[in-house]
């Protein structure tokens, strides 16, 4: 084996990983172009809209009111190290809105929703359903891609919104009903402390991750390998894939917004 | 301009490869208009991509594809594709759909959309020219058996009434009595539609049962091609240990 092997393969995980990129942003791009050009086929954008919007709503509450309910906890118990419980309305409304509502709604898009579109349009690869679909003259990208990514631009904002405000319901819940705050004081406090750009920032963040996650369950599933264990593959990888970029997407967005 | 002396598929020196695995290496094959012709051939020879690179799922590597005449690549792309009907080796109906809706698919969106209602009345009349009841066309694919979904399917490809129909393995994963009801269903719409058929198929009753000419491919080329009616007297050995099913000849029997 040759001393420049390493670097052989180095250079060529690196050029693959920019290839793999560069395929996802012009899959992105046509996506996303299948949106605005017509033939439009509403049927489908309702039924992804339904699926990805409130199907999802049990899970996302569920996730954002425990998750509220802990934070209370926490912020309560640590805030009492230096005499500073009162904070809780607070820091709950801000970690919620701001952090925890977008990036746990995401997340939980991503296992639900990414991974069943992915499975979804690989099962429909490998049984030919797709090639079925362009010899019946229709676009897979228009038919399939274009309903599933305006749903996840649509809906998941929403979706992040109703988790904000059940997340704060669930720090509202613990507080008043176990560490001894007063409801109304509670919902005054977290009122009065949110700002404009802190639900302006959620809201974004939930379209950038309900975007994200329909793109690669979409894009996974439509490069999918043969048999049963591509769609395996297609699943899982469009999962990794969406959390990862949700994650990173948060890192970004949340720097844009505080330098605003 | 066309005229019935112009094949309606005529396929000129195509050679595709997957990496380097070179599946089709110039084929040539015509299909006149109105015949039904059948290609033969082991498995992996490269049928199902002859028939996908028709179709322009495939993009052959070289050659040229007429179709009626034009260059495939030639001419709106939707307005080609209606042109066609395709039966797929596993039905590739869509799961999510009942049936009536996957027959008409091609009616309920596009340049041939019909009314809803009138949609559906041609999804049942196309579902008992296969030989289904209408109380099968509110069920869903998984609900039927492999032969009722190959019918389903071949209602579908028959749908928009097109020219030119294709067929993937009709006939794979059935018993013999419904491979034999599927041959005759083929047979007597391709000859009422007076359309112009191309099958793949390892089923030598299919091709008995479905050709007016016969192609066999091997290695990536056209071997032997001729009437069906030439087949069993045909001196090409391919053919012959393939038609006799011999392990014995030309044709390795690991590939």
């Amino acid at each position: 084996m040759s001393l420049t092997a390493p670097l052989g393969l180095i250079g060529r995980s690196v050029l693959r990983a920019f290839a793999g990129v560069g395929r996802v942003a012009i899959f992105a791009a046509r996506a996303a172009s299948h949106i605005f050009r017509a033939p439009f086929y509403g049927r489908e954008a309702l039924n992804a809209l339904l699926q990805i919007g409130w199907l999802s709503l049990p899970v996302v509450g569920m996730t954002a009111l425990f998750t509220g309910g802990a934070l209370a906890l926490q912020i309560y118990s640590g805030g009492a190290r230096f005499s500073a419980e009162a904070v809780v309305p607070q820091i709950v409304a801000i970690g919620m809105v701001r952090e925890l509502g977008p990036v746990l709604v995401g997340l939980m898009i991503a296992a639900r929703v990414t991974s069943s579109i992915a499975a979804e349009i690989a099962t429909m690869k490998v049984t030919e359903q797709i090639d079925a679909l362009v010899t019946l003259s229709t676009n897979p990208m228009k038919y399939l891609v274009a309903p599933r990514l305006l749903a996840g631009l649509v809906v998941v904002p929403l979706l992040v919104g109703v988790g904000d405000v059940i997340g704060i319901f669930g720090g509202w819940f613990v507080a008043t009903s176990s560490l001894g705050f007063n409801p109304a004081a509670y919902l005054k406090n977290t009122l009065d402390f949110l700002e404009p750009l802190d639900v302006i920032s959620s809201l974004v963040k939930g379209c950038a991750f309900g975007g994200i996650a329909a793109l690669m369950g979409c894009y996974h599933g439509m490069h999918s390998g043969r048999g049963a264990q591509g769609v395996g593959r297609a699943t899982k990888g469009s999962v990794e894939a969406a959390a990862v970029l949700i994650l990173a997407a948060n890192f970004l967005l949340t720097g844009v917004f505080f330098s605003i | 301009m066309t005229n019935d002396a112009t094949p309606m598929i005529a396929l000129e020196g195509v050679s595709k490869s997957f990496g380097r695995k070179h599946v089709l290496r110039g084929v040539d094959l015509i299909v006149p208009k109105g015949t039904s012709m059948v290609i033969i051939g082991g498995s992996g020879t490269g049928k199902s991509v002859t028939l996908k690179c028709v179709l322009g799922l495939v993009e052959p590597d070289a050659g040229t594809i007429r179709v009626d005449g034009r260059d495939m690549h030639e001419g709106d792309r939707d307005a080609f594709l209606a042109r066609f009907g395709m039966l797929f080796q596993g039905g590739a109906l869509f799961d999510s759909l009942p049936v009536w809706q996957n027959v008409a698919f091609r009616l309920l969106r596009g340049a041939l959309k019909r009314p809803r209602r009138e949609a559906r009345e041609i999804a049942i009349e196309k579902l008992r020219r296969v030989g289904l009841t209408p109380d099968v066309a509110d069920a869903f694919p998984a609900e039927l058996s492999g032969g009722m979904q190959k019918r389903v399917g071949l209602a579908r490809a028959i749908a928009a009434d097109p020219e030119i129909i294709f067929f993937d393995e009709p006939t794979t994963g059935l018993d013999p009595i419904m491979a034999g009801v599927i041959n005759d269903l083929i047979r007597e719409i391709v000859t009422e539609m007076g359309a112009t058929a191309m099958t793949i198929t390892h089923d030598m009753s299919s091709v008995r049962a479905i050709a007016d000419h016969v192609a066999m491919l091997h290695d990536g080329v056209i071997k032997w091609t001729g009437p069906v009616s030439e087949m069993d007297s045909a001196a090409d050995p391919f053919l012959q240990q393939f038609i006799h099913g011999r392990a014995e000849g030309p044709i390795a029997a690991v590939r």
